[in-house]
């Protein structure tokens, strides 16, 4: 079926015909593009892979923190190094590869889906990209700055919620805090910057037909998660604001020396914290929504649900904050809300499983990359709300709290559950960007390798957590029970170093001999594969009007449009 | 896609009419600003009397009822001239324009007259003590606000002396003086908490 | 330097595996019986959703060539089916949600015996510092019996209450079979309490990130018959025996001439230092530098050329001491008993 003519189909580093007569291709003007633009595209994919790039790093190290784990007693990383691997993966995966991956997508995506020609604060738009790298660079920037502790560099080693008072001048001498507490309070403005221009955007500048019932998921799960962010990354910057003015002019918020309470640093850590790992889960609901239905040939099932599903988590996560805080003497009364709050959360997370279940039933489902990766989010995914569920219950969490059980919980939401949307959203989005298909068999071996050793190296650390392993742990004795989980779970980074491997490679060797993708590869139905792959700077030649959520559904089954049911 | 724009459908004539980029945006504004605020209000609440050592809130401060009520009134004469505006009375918008000003910097003006009495007159710093700390960053958080809103509020009274301000940035005007509203009714929560509430928590003593 | 434990009697077996399904003490087994039902609905759920998952996958992917025209119908949504996936949940929401606030209030706020042992624990970086309460001193009034450091010992079938404090930054009280774990959290007094049915050596661990040497913050807590306890407790406010060797004379002057008494307790002397570990008994423990070593002549002997050989990062410094010094210090310490 025809869709268009493809004479506007370029390479994205090329200068579609509005600027007529400059040279495509030399190194000086890719620089140049990338430095100056405003392109929500060109800004997308430079999120993208920025945070593919930190991914690396920050997967090298948790690669070293294994091996160090994989026998007792080891000796291959001395405790400060390792304390400082820990923060620094954990920092770097949430603030430098989580965010901006996830508003890489939003930032690429959210104005071609509802029909606009880019967002609604183009410059504003490039702020919050430059403001995210310069996060990154003062954070890994750290590790070259001045003698620290040990004369080992200044990274960060208090762990990647930098509990007080561990974080005063007292515990920790040097610039260790400040370097975390600067990068992230940077790259927390360059977050709220995106955040308020995609909520501008999706609210202002939707093309005519659109209401918002007729928006894709994928657009109105970034709504919501652009308003959480804007209520909650505000109390991280607050608590880090009051954490240098302790550490630098003498105020005593968490200084429990002088009147202040460690335990306020954690409310208000967490008040953030807990919203801010439903940010990044997500827009990996956001990526499911868009790809189970495409694969399964079938709309979403209940679309109002999974609306209003979104709308009831997020306002139920912004009050479940202390359930990270179970262990730190809370009232009985105090503890029971929390965990009360928290399984209530798991009621409206649980229907959306139900909900992709339920598209994919009486489907005809096409089992290829992007969909391979969303079916195995699912199953991991169940299994992460499980053991959630879990820690919810406070005397279950007394035992697990700080265990390896919540390292394992968190990396099945964050691995198998967001990067396997990444990694599906990826495959499914990058014919589009790039005009080319990612390689499939190239494409398995990276699934195959990265699910094996997912699994390999987390699942174990369930069994660790039960048997009383405490994390942030730089060594262990041996006879504790602990040793042969801690050997598998290593293991198992080969094989998810292997496939992040093939994936890298796929990416590079599928730019220049990726099978030519066309406009609408998948057979899809919103509207940015209405435009060529890639699109052109302007997205659109002209502006689209939509009658239902699925308006090229309506446009190929004119004798059975959507808009007759919705 | 040329053949999209082809109706597949009954044409709905219904206008297509979104909420202005402007008004979203500075909305977002707030609501992400009042997130910030809350956290520095919650910590001052929990911080109420708690303070080890003097000097206490009882015994240094006073009320700062004029300059509260120039920052509230500001809120007033802003609404003012934009009414001045909508009406093209470029004038009269000058004038409550330039007295919203004056107004907001009278209140600047007081806070950095109190701040020096608190520092060197009775020897209340961020780091004397738990309520030093709290009052400072509250208040003083509050202040940058109001600064940058007289930052913007000039950049419209040059613009608008120079003859630049037309009809078509009346949005823009508004804006800013949603702005203005949202600093100046912050104060009202500030106010209540920092002036009349905490000084009845904690150690009671006579003013120094 | 292993981390592992001089001997244990057989009457009280080393426990070192900590597994909180396997627990040995009345909190710990009411964590234990609501985690179980938990882990169970869980499983089920577990059973159930993978089942429905590998179901649709295996039954409605499509086969054969693609064929664009033949699109499966078009389903929307049903209210029903949404109804019965959103009441079941929240059914068994209800239910999660009774058991644990009533385990938690078992918990926390579990009546304290009269008889019960009082105990408090400081923590500092990286050790922990034990008080044991006078008996017959008024509840909310402390009065310290005497204290020793990263090993407690109490009586089996009786309730322990803990009081929890720091001296630092957060640290985390955690002997799994015992109980679930509390903070340390400086400014403040948290609780906890045990009441161990077996005898035997529990393995503790601090459990919130502390700093360089978070790891090997061990903790024993020794469970023993009620007399062997009370054996235990004159044994421990009996100032220990004057050394009698001319090494270990020469080593108390050593352990006097140096600033070792700044920092460290031994009673029955004027050394009354409270920076680092009571070692009125150190030659009773199980192990030295809280858990980092057997606590034997050769661990005593590197730690005192320089501790950071065995925990770098640990906040006593190298005392600077000659080869001799360290021997005649070591033969000292030994008769701490």
């Amino acid at each position: 079926m025809a869709h268009g003519s493809t004479a506007l189909s370029k390479e994205y580093i090329e200068v579609a015909p509005s600027s007529p007569g400059q040279e495509k291709g030399s190194l000086t003007r890719i620089v140049q593009k990338m430095v100056f633009t405003v392109d929500h595209k060109v800004l997308g994919l430079m999120y993208i892979g920025s945070g593919l790039f930190f991914f690396v790093i920050a997967g090298i190290m948790a690669a070293l923190i294994r091996i160090q784990l994989a026998v007792p007693n080891n000796h291959f990383l001395e405790p400060d190094v390792f304390n400082r691997f820990f923060t620094m993966h954990g920092t770097a995966m949430v603030f430098i590869v989580g965010m901006p991956i996830i508003f890489g997508f939003a930032n690429y995506l959210v104005p071609i889906m509802i029909g606009a020609r880019d967002m609604a604060y183009p410059r504003m738009n490039a702020f919050g990209f430059w403001m995210f790298f310069f996060s990154g660079f003062l954070l890994y920037a750290s590790y070259f700055a001045g003698p620290g502790l040990y004369n080992a560099g200044s990274a960060p080693d208090v762990g990647w919620f930098a509990y007080s008072p561990l974080t005063s001048r007292a515990f920790s001498r040097g610039h260790s805090s400040d370097y975390w507490t600067l990068a992230l309070f940077s790259g927390g403005i360059g977050s709220i910057a995106t955040a308020i221009n995609l909520i501008v955007t999706t609210v202002s500048l939707r093309c005519k037909g659109m209401t918002l019932g007729r928006m894709p998921l994928f657009v109105w799960t970034f709504l919501v998660v652009a308003f959480l962010v804007i209520i909650a990354m505000p109390p991280l910057a607050a608590c880090q604001i009051m954490l240098l003015l302790d550490r630098y002019l003498g105020a005593a918020f968490f200084d429990t020396q002088n009147g202040g309470s460690a335990i306020l640093w954690q409310h208000f850590f967490w008040i953030f914290g807990h919203p801010e790992v439903y940010i990044l889960i997500l827009p990996g609901f956001a990526i499911m929504n868009e790809i189970v239905p495409v694969f399964s040939r079938k709309p979403i099932f209940g679309y109002p649900i999974m609306v209003a599903a979104n709308l009831m988590i997020a306002f139920i996560s912004l009050g479940v904050w202390a359930h990270h805080m179970f262990t730190v003497g809370m009232s009985s009364v105090g503890n029971a809300f929390f965990a009360i709050t928290t399984m209530l959360v798991a009621v409206p997370t649980g229907i959306k499983i139900f909900n992709w279940l339920g598209t994919m039933h009486g489907g005809k489902i096409r089992l290829e990359l992007p969909m391979l990766f969303c079916i195995m989010f699912l199953f991991q995914f169940l299994i992460a709300g499980l053991t959630g569920i879990m820690l919810a219950v406070a005397p279950f969490d007394w035992q697990l709290s700080d265990s390896y059980f919540v390292v394992a919980h968190f990396h099945y939401v964050l691995i198998g559950g967001l990067l396997f949307t990444i990694f599906a959203g990826i495959y499914y989005w990058y014919p589009k960007a790039f005009g080319r298909m990612l390689d499939n068999k190239l494409g398995h071996l990276h699934f195959w390798l990265f699910t094996i050793g997912f699994h390999v190296t987390f699942f174990p650390q369930h069994i660790s957590g039960f048997l009383g392993m405490p994390r942030r742990y730089y060594t262990y004795d041996a006879g504790r029970g602990w040793d042969l989980w801690n050997l598998i779970s290593t293991i198992g980074v080969l094989f998810q170093a292997l496939g992040v491997f093939f994936f890298v490679l796929n990416l590079v060797w599928s730019y220049w001999k990726g099978r030519k993708a066309g406009d609408d590869p998948w057979d899809a139905w919103t509207l940015e594969w209405a435009t060529t792959s890639p699109p052109p700077d302007y997205n659109f030649e002209h502006l689209p009007v939509v009658h239902s959520r699925r308006p090229l559904w309506d446009l190929k089954h004119p004798d059975d449009p959507d808009w007759k049911y919705e | 896609m040329e053949f999209i724009n082809q109706p597949t459908a009954p044409e709905e004539e219904i206008p297509w009419r979104l909420p202005s980029t402007r008004k979203a945006g500075m909305i977002c504004l707030i609501i992400t600003e009042s997130a910030l605020f809350s956290i520095f209000v919650v910590a001052f609440i929990f911080y109420m009397g708690k303070s080890q050592n003097g000097p206490y809130p009882s015994q240094i401060l006073e009320a700062p009822w004029l300059a509260s009520a120039a920052l509230i009134g500001s809120s007033f004469t802003i609404m003012a001239a934009e009414y001045f505006l909508k009406r093209n009375n470029r004038a009269m918008f000058n004038v409550w324009w330039i007295i919203t000003v004056l107004l907001g910097a009278y209140f600047l003006g007081f806070t950095a007259y109190e701040w020096h009495d608190l520092i060197y007159e009775k020897h209340l710093t961020i780091s004397t003590n738990i309520f030093g700390a709290t009052f400072y960053s509250l208040v003083g958080l509050h202040a940058s606000h109001v600064i940058i809103g007289l930052v913007l509020l000039t950049i419209v009274t040059i613009t608008s002396l120079r003859n630049k301000l037309d009809h078509a940035h009346h949005e823009h005007v508004e804006m800013i003086s949603w702005y203005w509203h949202f600093v100046d009714w912050v104060w009202v929560i500030v106010f209540t908490l920092v002036y009349i509430l905490s000084p009845r928590y904690g150690i009671q003593l006579p003013p120094v | 330097m292993a981390g592992t434990f001089s001997g244990a009697r057989a009457d009280e077996p080393l426990r070192p595996i900590a597994n909180m399904f396997d627990p040995l003490s009345k909190p710990a087994e009411m964590i234990h019986d609501a985690s179980i039902i938990t882990l169970i609905i869980c499983a089920i759920i577990f059973l159930i959703v993978t089942g429905m998952l590998v179901y649709v996958t295996v039954k409605y992917r499509s086969r054969g060539e693609i064929d664009e025209r033949k699109e499966p119908p078009q389903i929307y949504g049903s209210s029903q089916i949404e109804l019965a996936w959103t009441v079941i949940p929240i059914i068994i929401t209800v239910v999660l949600i009774l058991i644990t606030t009533r385990t938690i209030g078992e918990i926390q706020d579990h009546p304290v015996p009269k008889d019960a042992v009082h105990i408090r624990v400081i923590g500092h970086q990286w050790w922990w510092e034990i008080h044991y309460q006078k008996p017959g001193a008024k509840p909310d009034e402390w009065v310290t019996d005497f204290t020793i450091a990263n090993e407690i010992h109490v009586p089996v079938n009786k309730h322990t209450e803990i009081t929890l404090e720091s001296a630092d930054v957060l640290h985390s009280f955690w002997v799994a079979q015992l109980n679930g774990k509390t903070d340390l959290i400086p400014g403040l007094k948290n609780h906890t309490w045990i009441e161990p049915r077996a005898t035997g050596v529990f393995f503790g661990n601090c459990a919130e990130y502390c700093g360089t040497q978070h790891a090997n913050m061990q903790l024993k807590v020794v469970v023993q018959t009620q007399a062997d306890y009370d054996a235990w407790v004159l044994a421990q406010k009996t100032p220990p025996p004057a050394p009698t060797t001319a090494e270990a004379i020469a080593g108390k002057k050593v352990f006097y001439a140096n600033s070792c008494v700044n920092c460290h307790k031994v009673d029955g002397t004027p050394a009354a230092g409270v920076f680092g570990p009571d070692l009125t008994h150190l030659a009773t423990r199980l192990t030295i530098g809280a858990g980092i070593a057997k606590n034997n002549e050769d661990s005593l002997r590197t730690w005192m050329h320089d501790p950071a050989t065995l925990k770098p990062g640990v906040l006593m410094p190298n005392m600077q001491l000659t080869d001799k010094e360290v021997d005649e210090v070591v033969a000292y310490l030994m008769t701490l008993k």
